[in-house]
């Protein structure tokens, strides 16, 4: 009864803190100055139609470049969690019992299904973070959007086996030249991160905005395989 | 329009927040987590809207002159497409620390787990 109490006046804590932040924004009061000094010149400073990426990937690049590691961590983490020190047991079992550890097969539905769309939808994630720039979308979405076609490859065949080799070079590779671009900005142009040392090109086109298509290609590469590798690493410890 | 977003945002994170504050088992807990995660979400695109406002995506339909007034805030939009991302990798990770934890005690429940308990 206690705890209850305790929990309903935490609950109400929560509510009474929140109460004023929600009765001044009304949707009435525009743009901050920050946001309106993107809207004014972010397309004329970058040459991205989408502002969005723009402040994921330039202005706040070094904030992106904060969540890749935060989802590199995690990866590993995942990763040392359910792998490290299971393989040799693992193999034992898999010795001991051959029919791909007593799971199901996918069905066959599943599995036409899968071999149908898994280029679709790796067409679909590159078609998404090539155009983040242009269009609603980019790299962790794109990224996302991969990993989910590698998820239903596995789905659809418990025996396969990616190529972890080839995952975690595509991971470090990615990370360490969105590392290199960024520098590469710091030398050329503004500053770190700064993707103005390509040309800006025409606005609105593919070609574009200066070094963000890059950025965001390697973006997609890098959460596509991370996101793979945790799918990949709770199949393997099942 | 605003203040319904904002209202399911808040009651998302409400139930996270109760639901990590009552139930005893690790699993409902990170459910629960990902709720709060989600209301959080919710409020920060809510917070971002402007009335009437595109997204902030220039084309044919929307010239860069004169496109204040007309787009939302791009800001927490950007932040919120990362911090989903994060979100999912963070779920994982807690999902990890639930499977191993299940796989040395064969139980989920909080009370089972007494090493840290004061």
């Amino acid at each position: 009864m206690m705890k209850r109490l305790i929990i309903i006046l935490a609950l109400a804590a929560i509510a009474l803190g929140f109460f004023p932040l929600a009765m001044r924004i009304s949707g009435d009061s525009g743009l901050t100055a920050l946001a309106t000094h993107y809207v004014e010149a972010g397309a004329d400073e970058l040459g991205a139609a989408n502002l969005v990426t723009s402040v994921v990937v330039s202005y706040r690049g070094l904030d992106t470049l904060g969540e890749v590691m935060v989802l590199f961590t995690a990866t590993t983490g995942v990763t040392a969690l359910l792998v490290a020190g299971k393989s040799k047991s693992h193999k034992k079992e898999k010795d001991s019992e051959p029919d791909g550890d007593g799971r199901r097969e996918g069905s066959e539905l599943l599995a036409t299904g899968a071999a149908f769309l898994f280029p679709i939808l790796i067409l679909f994630g590159i078609y998404i973070f090539l155009n983040g720039h242009l269009t609603p979308g980019g790299g962790f979405q794109g990224g996302v959007v991969l990993a989910s076609a590698f998820l239903l490859l596995l789905f659809s065949d418990c025996r396969l086996e990616l190529n972890h080799a080839l995952l975690k070079g595509a991971e470090a590779i990615s990370g360490a030249a969105y590392v290199a671009v960024g520098l590469l900005g710091l030398w050329l142009a503004g500053g770190f991160l700064d993707p103005r040392f390509l040309p800006a090109g025409e606005f609105g086109q593919l070609f574009s905005a200066g070094a963000i298509p890059i950025i965001y290609i390697l973006i997609g590469i890098k959460v596509g395989s991370e996101l793979t590798g945790i799918v990949d690493a709770m199949r393997r410890c099942s | 329009m605003t203040h319904i977003v904002l209202v399911i945002g808040f009651l998302l994170v409400c139930i996270g927040f109760w639901g990590l504050m009552t139930r005893r088992e690790v699993f409902r807990m990170i459910i629960s987590f990902s709720l709060l995660d989600t209301g959080v979400h919710v409020i920060m695109v809510g917070i971002g809207y402007v009335r009437a406002g595109t997204a902030p995506i220039f084309d044919e339909a929307l010239a860069v002159a004169g496109a204040v007034g007309k787009v939302v805030d791009p800001v927490p939009s950007a932040l919120v497409l990362t911090a989903i991302v994060i979100g999912l990798a963070v779920t994982a990770l807690m999902l990890s620390f639930a499977i191993r934890l299940h796989a040395s005690r064969g139980s989920l429940a909080v009370d089972d787990m007494k090493e840290l308990k004061w």
